[in-house]
């Protein structure tokens, strides 16, 4: 245990065994990568968006998921005795395991539209699951992150009923974005290694392969509306350890400051 | 060993305390008012506050943090104050105070609508006016705890602490 830092929460919990803390540390990451990752994707059409209440409102989601992502990770140091800023910062590409959805770059609004409707929806479905984690620091965090999340699944919602209803060069871009994403999309709910723990302790209250059919349930109508018949898709086995060189890209950008000046505390 | 009163006493003093640290995007209004303060316990040798961020991503809470400890420090009181960042219990719009709600409106924030759901209802009440005349501009403003409104009377653009 760290002894500068101030009791976390976590540690006024019942002490977990190896084995949970694993498993928590494998759940945390992918949850906090995905955060992170998606935070600083949003965070690439500020002052470019297509107009000025879309840079304040990317900006502000960016923001938000970036700071999901930092609690997230501050949860994980405590449980690993690491340090939040170095899980964040300083790991090399291909350490991150966010879903392959988020591999991709911003690409033109549509595109970011559909990825953030995609992602959100998902997200929502995981965070449901998370809000009753038997890990109270998890659950108490998933709880006040759902409350956020709303106002992101009202934008996304709002975004993808615009453009399904807009010309047809629009529609077929956002009709574009989300075939092209569909695959990668399932990959939110990658089965984990450690996965038979996670839900054997409650920590994870449902398999993944159950959070992936609850959302495809409620996702597949809505999408299939703008897109068409969609395949069959299934979450992959690689779908959190695939990286991508826009991945590579961005991972060069969000690091630039940390890497600038190596310990340097801000 | 220091008796009950004396905790109390104490204890009381640190509210007080509290209660005159404004907020460091919205000076206007206080820790206190705002109901960012969880528990407060006050031991022998230390001062505990929890802190409750109004969104998990605030930029501010760091300097909240910070004040808090400082401001306590000055107390001399206990050899420690320590401030945790808590989401056990979240922070929600029905923490702010009637004084904190009034405080916001008189400085053109209109405080948030309070319903039933968590719904995100576009209704803002202008803090100008009074008006509910008012449409959402973007639910999206300055801060992550603010949205961005317009009043159709009197003709002002405004600002709403989110509901959350």
């Amino acid at each position: 245990m760290s002894a500068t830092r101030e009791p976390p929460s976590a540690l006024k919990e019942p002490v977990l065994d190896m084995a949970a803390r694993e498993a928590l540390a494998e759940l945390l990451l992918g949850v906090a990568d995905d955060e992170f990752v998606i935070g600083f994707w949003d965070s690439e059409w500020t002052g470019i968006a297509p107009m000025l209440e879309e840079d304040v409102a990317t900006s502000s989601i960016a923001q938000d998921e970036i700071g999901h992502a930092r609690a997230l990770y501050e949860l994980l140091a405590d449980l690993t005795d690491d340090d939040a800023d170095r899980i964040a910062f300083g790991r090399e590409p291909d350490a991150y395991r966010h879903a392959a959805l988020l591999n991709h770059a911003r690409g033109d609004w549509a595109f970011s539209v559909a990825r953030r409707w995609l992602y959100e929806s998902a997200d929502a479905v995981r965070l449901t699951a998370l809000a009753s984690s038997s890990w109270e620091p998890l659950a108490q965090l998933a709880t006040k992150m759902r409350r956020e999340e709303t106002y992101h699944r009202l934008h996304a919602d709002a975004w993808l009923r615009r453009l399904a209803d807009a010309a047809p060069d629009v529609r077929g871009r956002l009709s574009g974005a989300l075939t092209r994403l569909w695959p990668d999309a399932q990959d939110v709910f990658a089965p984990l290694a450690t996965e038979e723990e996670l839900v054997r302790g409650g920590y994870l209250p449902e398999p993944m392969r159950a959070l992936h059919a609850s959302w495809q349930h409620a996702a597949l109508p809505v999408l299939e509306l703008i897109t068409g018949s969609l395949p069959a898709a299934e979450p992959s086995i690689d779908g959190r350890t695939r990286r991508t060189e826009d991945f590579a890209w961005l991972h060069g950008q969000f690091t630039m400051v940390a890497r600038s000046e190596e310990g340097a505390s801000w | 060993m220091v008796n009950a009163a004396a905790v109390d006493r104490r204890e009381q003093r640190v509210w007080a305390a509290l209660a005159e640290i404004a907020d460091p995007e919205i000076p206007a209004i206080s820790l206190v008012d705002l109901g960012v303060i969880g528990e407060v316990t006050v031991d022998a040798d230390r001062i505990h506050v929890e802190l409750l961020p109004t969104f998990v991503g605030c930029p501010a809470i760091e300097v909240m943090r910070a004040r808090i400890g400082e401001r306590l420090g000055e107390l001399a009181i206990a050899d420690r104050v320590e401030v945790e960042v808590s989401f056990a219990t979240p922070w929600t719009s029905e923490r702010i105070s009637d004084v904190g709600r009034e405080r916001l409106r008189q400085c053109g924030f209109a405080p948030p609508v309070m319903t039933d759901e968590l719904g995100v209802l576009p209704i803002a009440e202008c803090p100008y006016c009074g008006s509910r005349n008012t449409t959402l501009d973007n639910p999206f403003g300055p801060t992550l705890c603010r949205a961005i409104y317009h009043c159709a009377d009197c003709r002002q653009p405004f600002e709403q602490f989110k509901r959350v």
